[in-house]
């Protein structure tokens, strides 16, 4: 029963995801890249999206650029008890045949030194840096200040909120010295 | 075609959500894994500055409940995402949201200055209060609430940044603090512990 249920859900996810916006690059998928409207005041904002890989290779984001800001960095948190802490990271993996998840409380692409407010309802240009796909362009859809994601399920139907969890060791193995 | 793929997948998600839940054996009602009621004493007196520039003292919060939230306006993640949770919570209720006070303590007051402040919380909530204050007053309101942040500050970053405790605070009406919510915290489930003590006070 259980398992019809998932068979299910997996073809829904799937004839969904290919309608949501996503860019290609060879054998990588951004899958609706996303970020918040900000107010005037605001210097910073965070892109969220995922990135599939369908190469047998794995692959990692390395870095980023937008002509939205001064500049553009890979940011993680990592929570120590309660306390949350956001550092660069130097990338994010992109597993063979598997996904990198940048969601609220885990990875985002930071946007430091916003040039203005991010407008809700428009979309901004941003430049992926991989390893080895190398460049990729994206569009990220500006949605509102307090959008919390776009869906509420995502690896293993696991809730979003546990996304920023567990990821401690992880974030320490990818934290710049 | 389009739309009978996006409702069989909404009843669909709302049945493995509804499963999740059964299984990872939450209970319905009281304490729950994320919203917890407070055994300590927490909270307190404070006097601030709200977004208007205008003092604002916990007197101002009497008679209503509030959901508190201690952030900046510097942090691009977590703070919306929980500021956006609590305007949910709030929809959420209906129209007893309205007699819940959107509040947001800024533990970066430095930079979080009223006029900063006037243009972020409006985006969340239009009655979302922002807070902010001296550096000394601001370290007193934390203590009292136990929120345990700090300046992070390293030569190659652009700027400093602020590590901080995440969590959404209950206050009822006689001003007590009656819940913490865990970063991540579902507005439902918020929206839920609010009611319960709606109920209870009625």
């Amino acid at each position: 029963m259980i398992r019809t249920i998932l068979a299910a859900v997996t073809i829904l996810l799937t004839l969904a995801a290919a309608h949501a916006h996503e860019e290609k690059r060879g054998d990588l998928v951004i899958s609706h890249p996303w970020t918040r409207a900000t107010a005037a005041s605001q210097k910073n904002g965070a892109i969220f999206m995922e990135i599939v890989n369908h190469s047998d290779d794995a692959d990692r984001l390395i870095g980023a650029s937008s002509p939205e800001a001064e500049t553009v960095e890979v940011h993680g948190h990592f929570k120590d008890g309660d306390v949350m802490r956001m550092r660069r990271l130097d990338g994010v993996d992109v597993p063979a045949g598997g996904s990198a998840y940048l969601a609220p409380g885990g990875y985002h692409v930071m946007l430091i030194g916003l040039n203005g407010p991010l407008l809700e309802e428009t979309t901004i240009n941003v430049t992926l840096e991989f390893e080895r796909a190398g460049k990729v362009e994206i569009e990220a859809i500006v949605e509102s200040a307090g959008y919390r994601g776009p869906k509420r399920f995502t690896r293993n139907g696991m809730p979003m909120k546990s996304e920023g969890q567990g990821m401690r060791e992880e974030m320490h193995k990818g934290m710049r010295k | 075609m389009l739309h009978i793929g996006a409702v069989l997948l909404a009843v669909t998600i709302l049945g493995i959500g509804a499963w999740l839940n059964l299984r990872g054996g939450e209970p319905a009602e009281g304490t729950s894994a994320t919203g917890m009621v407070v055994g300590v004493e927490i909270g307190g007196p404070f006097e601030l500055i709200d977004h208007t520039g205008t003092t604002f003292t916990d007197r101002d919060l009497a008679g209503d409940y509030a959901l508190i939230y201690f952030g900046y306006t510097y942090c691009p993640d977590v703070c919306p995402t929980e500021l956006g949770q609590i305007a949910a919570a709030i929809d959420e209720l209906g129209a007893d949201g309205a007699r819940v006070r959107p509040v947001m303590i800024t533990i970066d007051p430095e930079r979080d200055t009223p006029e900063v402040l006037a243009e972020y919380v409006p985006l969340f909530h239009e009655r979302f209060v922002a807070l902010t204050g001296a550096k000394a007053e601001i370290l007193g309101v934390a203590q009292a609430y136990r929120v345990l942040f700090r300046k992070f500050e390293d030569p190659t970053y652009t700027d400093y940044l602020m590590d901080h405790s995440s969590f959404v605070y209950l206050l009822a009406p006689d001003g007590k603090v009656v819940g913490m919510f865990r970063y991540g915290t579902a507005p439902e489930e918020m929206a839920l512990v609010i009611r319960q003590h709606m109920k209870a006070n009625s």
